[in-house]
């Protein structure tokens, strides 16, 4: 199993909503967040382009912040999700410099918080908070390893690109392009 | 033109604008790892090639000052983490792949080791402060009070002296595995791309050598000595000026982010403080001191040494907070 986002640039309108969905299920504290809206503006007027991407952890398949973790309370769970053991967590910040996508935060509590492709919900078989509520039906979740994922489904049919693949850390969010 | 907005209105607390999560404490114990790295290295370097009759301050003082400077930096790290009270949560696991964990299990290691290294000369430590520093002579005679008192401690200091060369084998090791890791700590964030380049752990090593080489000379007495530190520190000044021209060699040679990273460097915002205080101030100024010096002139060691120390404890400040800014841009 490999759990995989896909997020259609083309289709977001930037709500916000999945950014609000994601705060209220997951707890998130005042001012902190676990997906955030990007704006792309691109060019010189009259010529400009837009791309408006909806961001998140990219649970990435080789991972620098478990790598770098000293105590590993970072971890990789079923599905390729990566997770933060809160009580193992002592709060030294060395996931926070190494992931290239600035996806984890210190939570008030002095732990490290991120993105959890909402596994409480995808075990039971429901999707992601943020792709559950998006209006525009941008957003894809899915198992690349079965084949009528929705996810699976749309990365045959379209164009699409990582962030920041020279990173090295293949990250599993995808960007429709 | 290329902007990027985030329009959810992310602002997350040490990590929006930009990465500021690692404030003065990891720059600090950078500093004091690499001094003690330099202090321990040099003092049971010369003790092994039997030179301890000729640098008696390096060999058998100096080295007092590494387990002190070494606490102030475990405390410095302890204040740094969020959750201090788990910090025994490094000791329950060794992870390879993690600098961290190394850096945990050498500092360990070294703690105890630091301590028993300079232990084993305590007479002559008392000696060398003897009628100069009040506190420090207490404190060893009550050091030497409480052995009278608790066989386990002189058991302990007994054994330093009786032990003393494997103990200043084992420490040398460790002192060069504490001075690379201050550098491969940072190198070790590909995500970092000011930090991410192998000549860092290298470059790192050289500028705590120098910093102990430094403290040495400072605190020397005989004139022999304070020259034979001096031309050390010269020759490490010539090697970590070698490697900082390496350095932004590499970065230009390299991928935009890099490009960008050292752009902070040229003409950027650090440029002023890199190159005015630390290279200039702090490795160049003191050279020319420390020339002169060879050549007759009379100038206090003290100058050059402080100067010195100055530039190390600086040019980690600036590595710390000039490399959070630097990032991956998509």
């Amino acid at each position: 199993m490999r759990y995989a986002m896909a997020m259609d640039t083309k289709k977001c309108v930037g709500c916000s909503d999945c950014v609000v969905a994601c705060q209220t299920e997951n707890n998130v504290p005042h001012g902190f967040c676990r997906d955030w809206i990007v704006e792309n503006v691109d060019g010189t007027y009259p010529n400009l382009e837009m791309e408006i991407r909806s961001e998140r952890c990219n649970q990435c398949e080789d991972t620098p912040c478990v790598r770098t973790c000293p105590t590993g309370a970072s971890h990789i769970i079923e599905g390729g999700i990566v997770k933060v053991t809160h009580v193992e967590c002592i709060g030294c910040g060395a996931c926070i410099q190494a992931c290239p996508y600035d996806a984890r935060y210190f939570h008030p509590d002095g732990y490290v918080d991120k993105c959890t492709f909402c596994d409480h919900r995808v075990s039971k078989g429901q999707d992601t908070a943020c792709v559950a509520v998006c209006p525009t039906k941008c957003l894809y979740f899915g198992d690349l390893h079965d084949e009528n994922s929705p996810v699976s489904k749309i990365l045959r049919e379209r164009k699409w690109k990582v962030n920041a693949p020279e990173a090295g850390t293949k990250p599993q969010v995808y960007f429709l392009i | 033109m290329k902007e990027e907005l985030f329009v959810s209105g992310r602002n997350i607390p040490f990590i929006d604008p930009v990465l500021h999560i690692w404030h003065w404490q990891i720059p600090l114990y950078l500093f004091v790892g690499g001094l003690a790295a330099g202090l321990i290295f040099f003092s049971t370097y010369f003790y092994l090639t039997g030179k301890e009759k000729e640098y008696p301050i390096a060999v058998q003082v100096a080295p007092f000052l590494a387990p002190i400077v070494i606490v102030l930096g475990l405390i410095a790290l302890l204040l740094d983490l969020r959750h201090p009270a788990f910090f025994w949560q490094l000791y329950t696991t060794i992870r390879f792949d993690s600098p961290m964990s190394w850096g945990a299990w050498t500092l360990g290691a070294v703690m105890p080791l630091s301590v028993l290294w300079p232990l084993s000369y305590l007479t002559e430590i008392r000696a060398y402060f003897d009628g100069k520093n009040r506190y420090i002579i207490n404190l060893i005679d009550w050091i030497f009070k409480m052995m009278k008192q608790y066989w386990i401690i002189e058991w302990v200091y007994k054994l330093s002296i009786e032990y003393r060369k494997p103990i200043a084998i084992v420490n040398m090791v460790l002192s060069i595995i504490l001075g690379v890791y201050t550098g491969i700590l940072l190198s070790a964030f590909n995500a970092r791309p000011l930090w991410n380049t192998s000549l860092l752990g290298p470059l790192f090593l050289v500028s705590g050598l120098s910093t102990g080489a430094a403290a040495i000379m400072w605190m020397a007495k005989s004139h022999h000595e304070k020259i034979a530190f001096s031309k050390i520190d010269l020759i490490l000044i010539g090697v970590e000026l070698f490697f900082i021209v390496h350095l932004f060699m590499g970065f230009l040679a390299s991928t935009a982010v890099q490009q960008e990273a050292a752009g902070l460097f040229l003409g950027g915002e650090f440029t002023a403080v890199f190159w005015g205080f630390f290279v200039v101030g702090g490795l160049v100024f003191p050279a020319i001191l420390e020339i002169l010096e060879l050549y007759g002139f009379k100038i206090p060691i003290s100058i050059p040494a402080f100067f010195i120390l100055f530039g190390g404890a600086l040019f980690r400040f600036i590595m710390v907070d000039a490399g959070q800014i630097t990032r991956y841009l998509y």
